[in-house]
């Protein structure tokens, strides 16, 4: 790879997949270092902080649990942004970022659910009720697998990417839902305490753990995004050089 | 180990492995993806680009 395929001058530049695979590998070892280490401190972090008065110990499950549904709902914000980058701006890597992203989404969304239910069994005395905020996250999550099937389900990529952008957009609507749904109604599931108008109502000896453990599942996110990106482009760019491959064996057997 | 604590070590272990099986799926794509290419580089298949500079196909 020459030098100056490696420079990304401007953000047009990100649209020639060759440099943006050189970038990938440049920011992949940083990204997931400060992944590592911002989840050992967050984990430090967590574990040395005081129990919580009424919640005693299983308060630690915090510290995992909301870090994965901010980032099941930012994953499906990215997604959201990549399938306007495909119908409006028919941005090559946009196709690619929105389906290098629904895995590791819809991984995120089950961690969520998975962990929030094992805090609800223990605090509210269930695994699971049907409020707004638990069933509009499972609902996210069956959109998360149908889009992972439908970018997997049509030959050519060019018809399967429309459909993803357009289901992606269409499903966009449940993210101010699962955001406003502890507002708009009465659920079991607490209202919001980090991100409010009047600043958070958690007490600063656990929320800075948990804004450390939020940066580096972040962090984490965007490492395994890249590394699903950069898996996608060579994907789409051994299957182009097949076909031309095969274009050409047909030809000289003709 | 007090109960409420088992569910706090149910609910690490879930995420640890979960994270642990993501990153392994992806690096097992990873690594098909390059042994498909250079397979096909081995067999002399280029991509237009890099027939340019030279090689010929």
């Amino acid at each position: 790879m020459s030098q100056s395929s490696a420079t990304i001058r401007s953000f047009a530049d990100l649209a020639n997949p060759t440099r943006f695979l050189a970038l990938a590998d440049r920011l992949v070892p940083w990204f997931g270092g400060i992944a590592a280490v911002l989840l050992a401190i967050g984990l430090y972090m967590g574990f040395t902080a005081p129990e919580d008065f009424q919640q005693g110990i299983t308060v630690r499950i915090m510290y995992i649990h909301v870090p994965f549904a901010w980032l099941a709902m930012m994953c499906y914000t990215l997604m959201a942004l990549s399938a306007l980058g495909t119908l409006v701006w028919r941005h090559p890597l946009a196709d690619v970022a929105l389906k290098a992203a629904a895995p590791v989404g819809a991984v995120f969304t089950a961690l969520a659910l998975i962990t929030g239910s094992i805090w609800g069994k223990p605090m509210w005395g269930t695994w699971w009720v049907w409020d707004a905020r638990l069933t509009s996250v499972f609902v996210l999550f069956l959109m998360y697998l149908g889009i992972i099937a439908l970018t997997r389900a049509l030959d050519d990529p060019a018809r399967a990417a429309r459909a993803a952008a357009i289901i992606t957009l269409v499903g966009f609507i449940n993210i101010p839902i699962i955001k406003f749904s502890v507002d708009w109604w009465n659920t079991l599931h607490q209202p919001a305490s980090v991100f409010r108008l009047d600043g958070p109502t958690i007490h600063p000896s656990l929320l800075w753990p948990l804004l450390v453990m939020a940066l580096g599942f972040t962090m984490l996110f965007f490492t395994l995004h890249l590394m699903a990106m950069r898996n996608e482009i060579w994907r789409r760019r051994v299957s182009a050089m097949q076909r031309v491959e095969a274009r050409r064996a047909e030809r000289q057997g003709a | 180990m007090s109960a409420h604590a088992l569910y706090v070590a149910a609910a690490y272990g879930i995420s640890v492995l979960a994270i642990a099986g993501l990153i392994g799926w992806i690096l097992v794509d990873q690594r098909a993806r390059k042994r498909e290419a250079a397979d096909l580089e081995a067999s002399g298949v280029r991509r237009r680009s890099q027939r340019k500079a030279g090689t010929t196909a």
